[in-house]
């Protein structure tokens, strides 16, 4: 196990999903790839597929549409993996809590398929890039 | 733009039941439902509008539908009412002929259930598939408090 | 020949909202296509009836991140011509200019994926390059990177100072000579011309009989601009003109999308340079029965807001119509006849929330799958702007292939 910690502290790699989010936080996130942030320096990049990942990216309150899909691609991943809510959307569903489509925040339903899932809030509205950054090293130091 | 109002009443002054214009680059017209169609179609394909979207809302006696045109040229907006009586509202579909109103008639067939005769391919568009069948979520007698997570078949949710 | 089906979506690592495709192909060319949507509902129209007329711009907003001004734009001119009552010229013009910004770094970030989706990364980190200069300067005037929170009905909630509209006159002006360059740059290309010029083509009587709107309908050469059409948007002072083009192709809407960005670059300039001293807000009381509806054009085309009143302190019904919802049908024109490889291309082309995702499953008749990536999908597109390199016999400055 302490050689997989080890490992997993060095360039994670991550995949990104959306679930019901407004996409500015999406943006946010393409926006670390780009010249000025330039997460790769990190060793952190975006990835197509779960299966690849090290962390999951998840920006959005879930739609009931969504849940389904979420939850199997967090089945997909492997594990240990780090879970990254990023924007106030999946921290606490935000805004939109009341709405009929929303079936509650995201760690609600990660922790009832598995209760040891490893969670880094990072709110805002969005945030911005930088904290995501140290968002992420945070949730690494927890680990 | 006093030739818009002009052009409307000679064309469709029979089927008028009743026009405002209560702002310079605003009209709002009612028509009975059976009307709808000739209505719209004079105003997509002979006044060359745009179809900007159609929204529906439940009022007490039943759903009442505003089909919005643009006349870009003009600077005007044209807004088609009328009022479907419950308990069926029903309309012919729009969108068997015209693509542009086919999304929306999918969308108020959900929302608000009304049923648009006709229409070839009526499936869900916007809530999903594993939302409780028989709830119109835009009705007012539906509260966002009715449907919950438990509420949801996931079964049928495609995966 | 068979037909089969080809799966994209719904989960994607690149872009916005998930969405699913269905393309029914035949060998390589796409006979019809079907939309999924519906991951993103979120219930704003019936949220927003539960809110008071002040709090509905802080939702509006979060309807899309990208067009975080304009459905509360449209929505405060659906209050306001509910009301009938004119905005001050200052809160006019300042709306104008943050309306604009966001115009810019829509467009930009637009262009940036359509380069990545062809293999040119170069394209990507050069547009969002610049895009950063414009998200700064909102940051500056408006407090936020994106969701400004600067409208409400009646006018707006925050006044620009001096040294802000100093800032953001200096700043845009510096936006000038790169966004020339890159204009030039991709204009020049000989790859992408071959690459763009005629894909995905949506004809003027199509564009019209979908009701396209925005640059997907003004590259089909059909000139429907709401920021010309509605005089209380603030425009009518300005000198600006409507950009379109007449092929309807992505290249077309590339053109018009490029123009565009130097069109908005002069309106800003010319409202912080005409910038009026005087109040901000015109202080709405109360709502009275009625309706209203208020139209903007937004960076993809019109958002039509529709309002009624009871008289109480929150909207009986509010209607949001998004330009997407009148453009995603398009892809039923457009796509078809083209190949796999250029789908992707055409279904960003609109400027919707796409991008192909977690997976593509190949379905054959023998009901043998095949899983193909979303980077598989991307693959394609790069490979076959490789085959026109070859083609061309020599390699473009800007192509590279590697970030």
């Amino acid at each position: 196990m302490d050689i997989l910690k080890k490992s997993f502290k060095k360039s994670i790699w991550v995949f990104h999903l959306s679930t019901a989010a407004c996409n500015n936080c999406d943006i946010e996130v393409l926006e670390l790839l780009t010249p000025r942030y330039d997460i790769e320096r990190f060793g952190m990049k975006l990835v197509g597929s779960p299966r690849h990942a090290d962390a999951l990216l998840v920006c959005g309150a879930v739609s009931a549409h969504a849940k389904p899909r979420l939850l199997e691609v967090y089945r997909q991943t492997p594990k240990p993996c780090l879970v990254v809510l990023f924007g106030s959307c999946a921290c606490s569903s935000g805004i939109f809590r009341d709405s009929y489509s929303i079936v509650g925040p995201v760690d609600k339903i990660l922790k009832k398929e598995d209760p040891d899932v490893k969670i880094v809030y990072i709110p805002g509205c969005p945030p911005k890039p930088e904290a995501m950054i140290e968002g992420i090293v945070m949730g690494l130091g927890a680990l | 733009m006093g030739s818009v109002m002009s052009d409307l009443k000679n064309a469709l002054g029979k089927n008028i039941l009743d026009i405002a214009r209560p702002r310079d680059n605003r009209i709002y017209l009612k028509v009975k439902p059976e009307d709808i169609p000739s209505v719209i179609k004079y105003l997509f394909f002979d006044y060359k509008c745009k179809f900007s979207t159609a929204t529906g809302m439940d009022m007490r006696e039943g759903i009442e539908i505003i089909y919005h045109f643009a006349r870009e040229d003009k600077k005007m907006l044209i807004n088609v009412k009328t009022l479907l009586p419950y308990p069926h509202p029903s309309i012919e579909s729009i969108g068997k002929d015209i693509p542009a109103f086919d999304w929306i008639e999918r969308e108020l067939n959900e929302m608000l259930g009304v049923e648009f005769r006709g229409h070839p391919d009526m499936r869900r568009l916007l809530l999903a598939d594993s939302f409780p069948p028989g709830k119109y979520p835009l009705r007012k007698d539906f509260q966002n408090s009715d449907v919950n997570d438990e509420d949801y078949d996931y079964e049928k949710s495609g995966l | 020949m068979k037909r089969t089906i080809v799966p994209l979506g719904p989960y994607h690592p690149l872009l916005e909202e998930p969405e699913h495709f269905k393309l029914y192909v035949e060998g390589e060319r796409v006979m019809e296509v079907d939309v999924e949507i519906g991951y993103n509902h979120r219930g704003i129209e019936k949220l927003s009836e539960s809110k008071t007329w002040d709090q509905v711009p802080y939702l509006v907003e979060r309807i899309c991140g990208i067009c975080s001004t304009s459905h509360p734009f449209a929505y405060c001119l659906a209050v306001e011509d509910l009301l009938g009552c004119k905005i001050p010229e200052r809160a006019e013009l300042i709306r104008v200019v943050v309306a604009e910004l966001e115009r810019i770094h829509s467009h930009l970030l637009w262009l940036g994926l359509a380069g990545h989706f062809i293999g040119y990364n170069t394209v990507w980190m050069w547009a969002w390059k610049y895009r950063e200069t414009i998200l700064e300067i909102c940051e500056k005037l408006t407090g936020n990177r994106n969701h400004y929170a600067m409208f409400k009905p009646g006018g707006i909630r925050r006044d620009f100072n001096d040294e802000q509209i100093e800032y953001g006159l200096n700043r845009i002006e510096e936006l000038v000579k790169p966004l020339t360059m890159l204009t030039n740059a991709i204009l020049d290309d000989p790859v992408i011309h071959k690459r763009l010029k005629g894909i995905g083509i949506l004809s003027y009587e199509d564009a019209v009989l979908y009701s396209a709107l925005g640059p997907t309908s003004r590259a089909s050469g059909v000139p429907w601009d709401t920021r010309w059409d509605e005089p209380l948007a603030g425009f009518k002072d300005l000198d600006w003109k409507v950009i379109t083009q007449e092929n309807g192709d992505v290249f077309a809407k590339t053109v018009v999308r490029l123009l565009e960005c130097f069109e908005s670059v002069s309106l800003i300039k010319q409202g912080l340079e005409k910038m009026v001293e005087g109040p901000i807000d015109a202080r709405i009381k109360e709502v009275p029965p009625g309706e209203g509806c208020g139209r903007y054009e937004a960076p993809r085309g019109e958002v039509i807001h529709y309002v009624r009143s009871d008289g109480s302190n929150m909207p009986y019904r509010h209607k949001i119509r998004a330009p997407t919802f009148n453009n995603l049908p398009t892809f039923k024109v457009s796509c078809v006849g083209e190949t796999i490889a250029d789908v992707a291309l055409i279904t960003a082309s609109i400027d919707p929330c796409y991008c192909c995702t977690e997976r593509v499953g190949v379905v054959d008749e023998c009901g043998n799958e095949k899983i193909l990536r979303e980077d598989d999908l991307i693959r394609l597109s790069v490979e076959k702007t490789e085959q026109i390199i070859k083609d061309l016999g020599k390699v473009p400055t800007l192509y590279s292939k590697e970030i």
